[in-house]
């Protein structure tokens, strides 16, 4: 321990004049069967941490099915093979394995964690439920009640009522206008063959990126890739095209009897990639981007103390990309919040920002960057999510370098651009004082 | 128990020096304690793989410290922290963070405030600088009073006037705890933060931010010896303040009456029960009982397969979730809480006879030595999982010394829940889940139909 401590130490007194920047040596690997995947390897801790998406998500549902896929992935913990649900959790619980499932807009997740000291094991029960879920009919319903529940609670949820009106306006025609989770409704109706559908349209090999960290070597990732995957099938139902994005600028309130309103605001946005994408990222930092010096923040909660919290965020989806934002205030202030952030939104279109903010924006961004890789299950999320976005497996070495190549003028280019306030719409949900639905 | 014993004990484990932990096995976790010359504790929880530090310092000093009629300012204070002290403009240290490519916040509980960095390993000392100069230096204008007071009235809104659970959830702790702070929000009460002032702030800031009364936990890619020097220089130089009062609080008298509660709020979609009962926290030397109180919360709600899961969920059909919990790190007395969601059309009294019921059969039948094992299972591995992410190492520390535990006890800690007999936690739930110390309280609908 202490010649670890020692060598470690001589490592940090050479790296000190900058801020490291992590060592992830990524390896694109291919299994015998020629499923391909990302590895990290790393034998300090003995277990590995396992990262599969699923292009298309809960866009692939079918007509009339909203909902199938996302019920089909909370059900993928409910039993496979010979093991119902109860059955199959307690052998899971035994190996101490851990399988989480996720279904959003653009892709089906699957993040698994397992021992060493068990792993084919835990594999074994991996591939069972990638390949034969059993969706008996009793889960299926005890599921269902529970997805159902929670759209009743966000009926009544001030933020998850503003993402719905929100998405509604934003992507007409497209899957994203509506929640993935379904409505009480589609839900209600969706059967067993429904369910069993979405799981052939959504897990297949076409549209899928593994990435791996932890204690696991080429060879035996090679043959866990082919255990998993080998009986999937090829492809999947086709994936959705892309979506208009069609916001209009102005105010939708939607009257619900609680203290604070709660608003979502934003117009079109900006692709992954497209080339002027870290310019708008530098300049979202800048803007709203989470940290306590963005103007926002800066304007709408340390000076004025309007709210709790005011944020911005770049949203690019694989089929549209929107410009985002969030505030909360009490319904007697949020009309000064809104008018704040409109200003704000028209003085950076406008202004561009400063040599300085784009100087501390730079700084925080690379300096904030390999600050995420702290961790297996981290870094295959990283891994995953870079497969996905299609960025080269060298990408973690120059992305830094691609932030600091965005000049002063790049940022003012992009805010005239991307910035629209006479866009913006706002979707307030609450009972704010001085502010009515209008359309610019 | 006898909270004034506490701070003697607590101040007695840690001893000057480095004594690295043993790594004996794989969940030994790579820690490191000493302390400073003013009585400052500090933590170093080492990992290596990536050039990244958090530093924290946690205070003793939580919402249920305060004076009488400023319920909040603990939290107040929290936020105050990011103004200006006599070195640094009001916003700086976030700005410097920011600008070295870090991230920082703080938060507060019943028990403790802290702050924290996550930044480059080798911007520590800077970090370490500015955490320090805040301990003792802050200067607070009126106009920040004023704002930040707006901010937090906003986060109120926010986090609890906005949410029926969360007034519901108020209304159950004041109703649980008879004489002790923990029945009063962290947040505070609305009308009591309203009239938090300057004077307030500055008096709990005085008594209680001082290195005697604070724990520094630094984790990631830092060397203990390093971590030690800069301490030293940093903190170290600080004096301890003699002041420093006890920390006793008022106790819970004898609970000799099960309370019942109905909150209604237009705003719930999902009805659902809660019930807690007042139970013991882990005190040091002595956490066998709470040991058996967490198994006890695993078996009966932890999973899919734990046994109200089994019961309500899968064989009657009664809820649609159910769950119990215990968190025993507190400094006093703490809480066992089991939560039942019925299913459509099950009402609220139905869904509590079931909960019931089930209860009382688990304590007849007893504990399935498989369960056990498996439980056990996880929690072993967990301490290999532990390791991947040693933040949360820290936090644990933090979070245990400011709650009157030593080192050694949270070194201890996985071991006693290895040891725990399946008799010794059917006793916990004989002696703990008893009515006269619980409250159980229906979340309904405006217009609910109780039955």
């Amino acid at each position: 321990m202490i010649g670890i401590r020692v060598l470690l130490g001589a490592c940090v007194a050479m790296c000190l004049s900058l801020p490291a920047l992590a060592e992830v040596k990524i390896r694109e690997v291919t299994s015998p069967g020629g499923v391909d995947a990302w590895l990290v390897e790393d034998h300090s801790i003995p277990f590995t941490a396992l990262e599969i998406r699923f292009r298309g998500g809960t866009s692939l549902d079918a007509a009339g099915k909203r909902g199938a896929t996302y019920l089909m992935a909370a059900l993928l913990e409910e039993g496979a093979g010979d093991l119902k649900a109860q059955d199959y959790a307690r052998k899971l619980e035994g190996l101490a394995a851990y399988f989480s499932y996720d279904a959003r807009d653009d892709a089906l997740s699957v993040s698994a964690r397992f021992l060493t000291e068990n792993r084919d094991e835990a594999v074994d029960m991996l591939r069972l439920t990638l390949n034969e879920p059993r969706f008996d009919q009793d889960a299926l319903d005890r599921v269902r009640a529970q997805i159902v529940s929670g759209l009743k609670s966000d009926l009544k949820d001030p933020r998850s009522i503003a993402g719905e009106v929100f998405a509604r306006s934003a992507y007409a025609d497209h899957p994203y206008e509506t929640d993935g989770k379904g409505t009480i409704e589609s839900v209600t109706s969706l059967t067993r063959e429904d369910v069993l559908a979405a799981h052939r349209n959504v897990l297949a090999r076409d549209r899928m990126v593994v990435a791996a960290v932890g204690d696991i070597d080429e060879a035996e990732l090679g043959r866990l890739l082919d255990r998993l995957f080998a009986e999937l099938p090829a492809s999947g139902a086709p994936l959705p095209g892309p979506a208009t994005v069609t916001i209009p600028g102005g105010v939708t309130v939607v009257d619900f009897a609680t203290p604070q309103s709660t608003a979502l605001f934003g117009h079109s946005g900006i692709d992954r990639d497209d080339p002027d994408f870290f310019a708008a990222y530098i300049l979202n930092q800048i803007l709203g981007g989470g940290s306590f010096e963005s103007r926002l923040m800066t304007e709408v909660r340390e000076k004025r103390g309007l709210t709790y919290g005011v944020y911005s965020y770049l949203v690019p989806k694989d089929n549209a990309a929107i410009y985002m934002g969030s505030v909360a205030s009490s319904n007697d202030r949020i009309a000064e919040a809104i008018g704040v952030i409109r200003d704000e939104w028209r003085k950076m279109a406008e202004e561009g920002v400063t040599p300085k903010e784009l100087q501390d924006a730079k700084t925080y961004l690379t300096g904030a960057y390999p600050l995420r890789f702290d961790g297996n299950a981290q870094i295959a999320s990283i891994m995953a999510s870079m497969q996905m976005q299609g960025l080269p497996v060298d990408y973690i070495a120059t992305r830094n370098d691609q932030v600091n190549a965005v000049t002063l003028d790049d940022v003012k280019r992009v805010a005239q651009e991307l910035l629209r306030p006479e866009d913006l719409h706002f979707v307030v949900v609450g009972q704010p004082e001085g502010l009515e639905t209008t359309t610019n | 128990m006898l909270s004034r014993t506490l701070r003697a004990a607590a101040g007695a484990i840690l001893c000057a020096g480095i004594s690295a932990a043993q790594a004996q096995d794989l969940g030994k976790e790579p820690v490191t304690t000493f302390s400073l010359e003013n009585g400052m504790d500090v933590v170093v929880v080492e990992d290596h793989r990536a050039p990244v530090v958090q530093q924290m310092v946690w205070y003793r000093a939580g919402s249920a410290d305060e004076p009488k009629g400023q319920s909040g300012v603990a939290h107040f204070l929290e936020h105050l922290l990011f103004k200006a002290t006599e070195t640094m403009a009001a916003g700086e240290l976030s700005a410097t963070v920011a600008a070295n490519g870090g991230q920082d916040n703080a938060f507060t509980s019943y028990d403790y405030t802290a702050y924290f960095q996550r930044v480059a390993s080798d911007r520590l000392e800077l970090m370490m600088r500015m955490e320090a100069d805040r301990m003792r230096n802050i200067r607070l204008t009126e106009n920040d009073i004023v704002t930040e007071r707006d901010v937090i009235l906003e986060e109120r809104n926010q986090r609890t006037d906005n949410n029926p659970r969360a007034l519901f959830g108020e209304q159950m702790n004041a109703s649980q705890y008879l004489n002790h702070r923990y029945g009063v929000p962290i947040i505070g009460w609305r009308h009591e933060m309203e009239e938090l002032d300057m004077e307030d702030a500055l008096s709990f800031y005085q008594t209680y931010y001082s290195p005697n009364n604070a724990i520094l936990v630094v984790s990631g890619d830092v060397d203990p010896e390093e971590v030690k020097q800069l301490a030293e220089k940093y903190y170290g130089v600080i004096p301890a303040n003699p002041d420093l009062p006890e920390r006793y609080r008022a106790q819970e008298p004898p609970q000799t009456s099960a309370r019942r509660l109905t909150f209604k709020d237009p705003r719930v979609a999902q009805p659902y029960v809660h019930r807690s009962y007042l139970a013991p926290e882990r005190d040091p030397g002595a956490q066998e009982k709470a040991a058996a109180l967490y198994l006890l919360s695993e078996l009966l709600g932890g999973s899919t397969t734990s046994h109200l899961t089994e019961r309500l969920q899968f064989e009657q059909k009664k809820a649609v979730w159910s769950g119990a919990f215990y968190n025993g790190t507190s400094l006093d007395d703490t809480t066992f809480d089991l939560i039942v969601v019925p299913a459509e059309g099950v009402g609220l009294q139905e869904a509590e006879d079931a909960m019931d019921a089930a209860v009382a059969e688990f304590i007849r039948e007893g504990v399935d030595p498989e369960e056990l094992n498996r439980i056990k299972m996880q929690l072993r591995a967990s301490q290999i999982y532990a390791r991947d992410n040693v933040d949360g190492i820290a936090n644990r520390y933090g979070r245990a010394l400011t709650s009157g535990l030593t080192v050694e006890d949270v070194q201890a800690w996985p071991d006693l829940l290895q040891a725990v007999t399946e008799e010794q936690i059917i006793a916990a739930a004989k002696e703990v889940l008893r009515p006269e110390a619980s409250v159980t309280g229906w979340l309904m609908r405006d217009q609910e139909v109780t039955q």
